[in-house]
């Protein structure tokens, strides 16, 4: 096998690879509409926007501004993140309809509710 | 209040105020009062006959916290306890009331284990909410600071005729709620108190406040009444919290209660800030909001006063 020979199939794999690639992602484009997020900011000792309603499939994100760690628990179990520090995040996706009550674990008197519907 | 003797009178009044970095109990003849460190220094206590004794309240050392106000707990920290190292008259003991740490971090424990160990004298803790943030909600602190305790950490001890009750009311804390004691510490609460005496001085401590100081801010312990209850009928009980980072006190019956201020930082008055935050204090500041502090108070056993003082006057 000369070099040439070497140069040009390892150009075509990259280009059969590339060329597969972009299919997949305009596959998955098509598939799925862009995913669907909200976010939640933690301020002065309260999730700000305590009621916050999304569609199933919303990927909800808490972020920490205070200098004091928290944490996002469900009142049912179903999420809990770690501690949160300054500045940490915590995220968690909600598949199914329902109303989700939250807290902090750290300071309980902190609470918040996500509810789902579609 | 005062039999008349001057001498006496003048050990009741003498400087009994609480400073940030630690204040200092002294039981003598039946009466209990506290003297800040920074006057402790200046006037060590004066001991009448009758097995006086002193000891340290640390509380909220926060280690590993490095924001404003105070970019280094571990210093601070450092220094409250050469301030009891320094004391001309070693108390037997300290206890720690809580939040060791910043984030229940090994290292964050380690420091404040080693740094303690300067001051060569017992320790007593119980954890405040920052200490059960390991993955196994406060197993790394138990395993470091509980031993021997039962339960989330609670446990009770005696000292030259004084019950020592230490209470955890940081643990499984409900949605909406504040502090909780829960029903099983209550239990034992109740056995641990039942066999004895009612002229038996108690001390207890726990964390966060056993009387409601702010609900707005979650500053109480929602089933804190059931376990005053059962403390109703001593006629001496002290009850010695921190979580709040400020002196606050309270008579109610017989009971007296303190919360200590922070080796770490200051937070707001009640309803005075947005949140309980730190309170940013420009630096130079911060020695005196966690130093010095201007308040005390003088324990009878029939009847608790509360007297008001500063230590710079």
């Amino acid at each position: 096998m000369t070099r040439a020979f070497r140069i040009l199939s390892f150009q075509a794999a990259v280009l059969a690879t590339s060329a597969a690639m972009m299919m997949a992602v305009a596959t998955m484009t098509r598939a799925a509409p862009p995913a669907a997020v909200a976010a939640v900011r933690i301020d002065n000792f309260t999730f700000k926007d305590p009621v916050v309603t999304v569609k199933p499939g919303t990927t909800v994100t808490w972020t920490n501004g205070d200098d004091i760690p928290h944490t996002v628990v469900a009142k049912d179990g179903s999420f809990k993140s770690k501690v949160l520090d300054t500045g940490d995040r915590f995220s968690f996706t909600f598949a199914k309809p329902g109303q989700f009550g939250y807290f902090c674990s750290l300071h309980p008197h902190m609470t918040g509710t996500i509810v789902v519907k579609a | 209040m005062f039999d008349g003797n001057d001498e006496s009178r003048r050990d009741f009044l003498k400087c009994m105020a609480w400073a940030g970095t630690g204040a200092l109990f002294a039981f003598d003849g039946g009466i209990g009062m506290s003297v800040g460190l920074d006057s402790a220094l200046a006037a060590p206590v004066r001991h009448s006959a009758s097995k006086p004794f002193t000891f340290v309240q640390l509380s909220d050392s926060h280690i590993g916290f490095n924001k404003p106000p105070n970019a280094d707990a571990r210093a601070t920290f450092r220094e409250a306890i050469a301030k009891v190292k320094a004391l001309p008259v070693q108390p037997d003991f300290i206890i720690h009331t809580g939040d060791v740490s910043q984030l229940s971090r090994d290292e964050e424990f380690d420091d404040a284990e080693q740094m303690l160990k300067a001051a060569g004298l017992p320790v007593f803790f119980i954890p405040g909410e920052h200490d059960m943030l390991d993955p196994d909600g406060g197993k790394a602190f138990l395993d470091r600071f509980g031993k021997g305790s039962k339960g989330a950490g609670w446990y009770s001890f005696d000292h030259r005729g004084v019950h020592f009750v230490a209470l955890v009311n940081v643990a499984d804390l409900k949605p909406g709620g504040m502090g909780n004691l829960g029903a099983e510490q209550l239990k034992w609460l109740k056995a641990d108190l039942a066999g004895r005496s009612s002229s038996t001085p108690i001390v207890v401590f726990a964390h966060i406040p056993l009387w409601t100081v702010y609900a707005d801010w979650g500053w109480g312990t929602d089933d804190s009444a059931e376990a005053l209850k059962l403390l109703a009928r001593f006629g001496s009980v002290t009850v010695l919290n921190g979580h709040i980072h400020q002196i606050t006190q309270k008579v109610e019956g017989r009971i007296a209660f303190h919360t200590a201020r922070s080796t770490a930082f200051p937070q707001p008055a009640p309803g005075t800030a947005p949140s309980p935050g730190p309170l940013k204090v420009p630096s130079e500041q911060l020695h005196s909001m966690l130093g010095i502090t201007d308040a005390m108070f003088v324990r009878g056993r029939d009847r608790i006063a509360l007297i008001d003082s500063t230590l710079a006057a």
